[in-house]
């Protein structure tokens, strides 16, 4: 059972933003350059993290707060590496979306969902309490990085949401002004992961029960549709993470609307 | 080491196929793309060689399926975590399309790309000797577009971002030249077994 995780590339934190060069370029264009230039040491290194608080979102998914104090800050979207050991030496080791801003100083946060089986989240859901010790490693991803720059039209299901709050947390917290939009879909209303915290920016989908008022739907073309057409100066970078199948559904959706796709990232889960 | 509280993982199954940190992943087979799945249908699908070859060529879907079919049974290994045993995928030998371009003697490395734009680079001899496909046949039915058909190609012994999806071409060159996620801090090589996940591993 893959366990709900993100890919893509490690990078340091407080990279310049760039549009990374290569001397061969293929014959068509590619889709998806990376967005901060990299290092490797940050990624290099195992670090301790110490639980320090646990808070439920959702029935099976909690946010998990941790101090490392040599973090070496990371920005909205990239993810780290994180390893349990047992007594035997046995390791098990993931990657997780950052769910907290990069301003938080000295502490990071992981929201996770508890997968069924999931010997990581298992842990996490079970066994874990403030005090326990893991070891992370990161930040990585410079693929998927939201440096704060660019107009952002998110989109995200389940636990997909995690890097994309990442991302809204930093928008609020930094006071831009630059365009940020989020289409977040749940199964329903008790299982929508941060549903306290969602401003003007964001409209949540109800893919089975739906509150008083609110239909039950998958996203749709109606809404993806008028967002992409707002195409604020400079155009949309498009976020989306969730299931392989979520992030089929939504990159279409996109394409069909007349977002470029080398301005669409996407993440899924695996 | 610092053993993690309460933490026992899973039933320890000893697995000589499984590389260090890997997990087996049993049925599940994930999507890691980071791009939007291309459009493409066979009859849009073409296979460039060239760069430091005697002959440069492109062949077509009908041209390439004429080559001799070859099978690859074993394992693959994601940087991920995951690792999956037993996959079985249905193509060509990329010695096959080599041995018509012929690569000359100062060709050491190669850029594959996609028909996404996509690239990963490889040493030439991780692509010689029976070692790597182009690949068009999953479980004895044509590759599903979101694991990189029509076609893709396939070098198991590596981290499978290596093999590249929606394969449009081999550039050959005398030198090794990152791609797209080699330039963005992952390891130039790959090799699972060494544990190869990041620049510097």
């Amino acid at each position: 059972m893959a366990e709900a995780t993100t890919v893509t590339e490690p990078a340091a934190a407080g990279a310049t933003v760039t549009e990374p060069t290569g001397a061969f370029s293929p014959p068509t264009r590619f889709a998806v350059p990376g967005r901060i230039a990299v290092s490797d040491r940050a990624a290099a290194l195992w670090q301790t993290a110490t639980l320090t608080e646990i808070r439920r979102e959702t029935p099976t998914v909690a946010t998990f707060r941790f101090a490392v104090p040599g973090w070496a800050g990371h920005l909205p979207g990239q993810h780290l590496m994180l390893r349990l050991t047992a007594g035997d030496g046995y390791t098990a080791q993931r990657h997780y979306s950052l769910a907290s801003p990069p301003d938080d100083t000295g502490h990071i946060e992981l929201t996770l969902d508890h997968v069924e089986g999931g010997e990581v989240s298992g842990w996490f859901h079970t066994e874990a309490r403030p005090g326990d010790e893991v070891a992370v490693r990161g930040p990585l991803s410079g693929f998927f990085a939201w440096p704060g720059d660019r107009p952002a039209l998110l989109i995200g299901a389940g636990s997909g949401v995690v890097p994309l709050m990442s991302m809204i947390r930093h928008h609020r917290a930094r006071g831009l002004d630059v365009p940020l939009r989020l289409l977040v879909s749940a199964r329903g209303p008790e299982e929508l992961v941060y549903a306290a915290e969602y401003g003007a920016e964001t409209t949540a989908v109800f893919t089975r029960r739906a509150p008083e008022g609110v239909p039950v739907g998958r996203l749709s073309a109606a809404l993806v549709a008028p967002l992409v057409a707002e195409r604020p100066p400079g155009g949309w970078e498009a976020y989306v993470c969730g299931s392989n199948a979520f992030a089929e559904h939504a990159s279409r959706l996109l394409v069909e609307a007349g977002q470029p796709v080398d301005r669409i990232r996407i993440e899924r889960f695996g | 080491m610092n053993v993690t509280r309460g933490f026992t993982g899973r039933p320890r199954v000893l697995d000589p196929g499984l590389p260090p940190g890997q997990y087996d992943a049993g049925d599940d087979w994930p999507v890691l793309s980071a791009e939007v799945t291309p459009d493409l249908t066979p009859a849009d699908w073409t296979f460039r060689i060239d760069g430091l070859v005697a002959e440069p060529r492109t062949w077509d879907w009908d041209e390439a399926h004429a080559l001799p079919a070859s099978v690859y049974e074993g394992d693959i290994h994601c940087v991920t975590g995951w690792s999956k045993f037993g996959v079985r995928f249905g193509g060509v030998s990329l010695d096959a399309f080599l041995d018509v371009v012929r690569p000359g003697a100062s060709a050491t490395h190669a850029v594959a790309y996609s028909h996404s734009g996509y690239t990963t680079n490889l040493p030439l001899a991780d692509l010689t000797g029976g070692r790597a496909w182009i690949a068009w046949e999953y479980d004895g039915k044509p590759l599903p577009a979101e694991h990189g058909g029509p076609a893709r190609l396939l070098v198991p012994h590596l981290y499978f971002w290596k093999s590249a999806k929606w394969i449009a071409g081999l550039r050959l060159l005398d030198h090794d030249e990152p791609g797209f996620w080699e330039r963005n801090g992952y390891h130039a090589r790959g090799n699972p077994w060494e544990e190869q996940r990041y620049s510097g591993d």
